[in-house]
């Protein structure tokens, strides 16, 4: 059974690779379950964001 | 916009800004100022030595990608000679502040339970959000940074970045964790929760 702390490495890793079907049910079931882990999961989300635009800002004239 | 480039590349304003960005980019994925100072030269070198330079639209886009190859080659260098994986102190101590978000059942503990952080356009529209980001990845410890930035920054795929830093894949994972919940934390505490006391 998948537990919060597992949860952030599952989401941290499914920004380097592509899930596997298993792990992507068992994040969803978690996800919908505990708010906690959505709440994180949303921070994750915006910190992603964060980097992608400042990525992005640096290719921009 | 076939040749803003070469205004631009006339105007000392848009050079000056475009070199300190380089500069302040360089310095973030190489910890060093003289290096970085000495990438971002060599970089802006060879863009202008090359025949390309006049007449290019995107002259800051075709820069950055000049200073990232260069900034990888720097990376390249320097690497040979050190082991990413040795944990420092301080990542020791990222180590264990996250373990102490979670009880014993692997559950959030009731002190850490993650807080809404709002929507990502309230915060990343406001000028100070970047300068709090910048400190956040300016404070991650060196090793850690150094793989963080390969992957989000010079878009490296994991095999890549392990390849280039003879490292495990899993290994890879841990510290990429590591760099991702040791940004929230900072972020946490230097701007979604300011004002709250830190320990």
């Amino acid at each position: 059974m998948l537990k919060c702390k597992g949860v952030t490495h599952l989401l941290s890793e499914s920004l380097d690779r592509k899930l596997t079907l298993k792990e992507r049910l068992s994040l969803k079931f978690h996800l919908a379950m505990c708010g906690a882990c959505s709440t994180y999961s949303k921070q994750m989300a915006l910190l992603k964001c964060a980097c992608d635009a400042y990525r992005i800002s640096k290719h921009k004239d | 916009m076939s040749d803003s480039g070469e205004c631009m590349t006339k105007d000392p304003a848009f050079l000056e800004a475009l070199r300190r960005d380089m500069l302040k980019f360089a310095r973030l994925q190489l910890r060093d100022d003289a290096l970085a100072e000495d990438t971002v030269q060599e970089a802006l070198a060879s863009a202008f030595a090359s025949d390309n330079f006049s007449g290019r639209s995107a002259v800051k886009t075709w820069v950055f990608a000049i200073l990232k190859n260069k900034i990888i080659d720097q990376i390249r260098v320097r690497n040979r000679s050190v082991n990413i994986s040795a944990l420092s102190a301080e990542e020791e101590s990222m180590d264990q502040a996250f373990e102490s978000l979670f009880s014993s059942s692997d559950r959030w503990s009731q002190a850490a339970m993650p807080s809404d952080w709002g929507s990502p356009e309230d915060s990343l529209r406001q000028k100070h959000f970047w300068e709090v980001f910048e400190a956040c990845l300016n404070h991650l410890p060196e090793n850690t940074a150094r793989v963080f930035m390969m992957r989000e920054f010079l878009e490296f795929d994991t095999a890549e970045v392990c390849k280039e830093l003879s490292i495990t894949v899993s290994n890879c994972n841990v510290i990429l964790h590591r760099a991702r919940n040791g940004l929230r934390r900072c972020l946490e505490n230097g701007w979604f929760l300011p004002g709250e006391q830190r320990c």
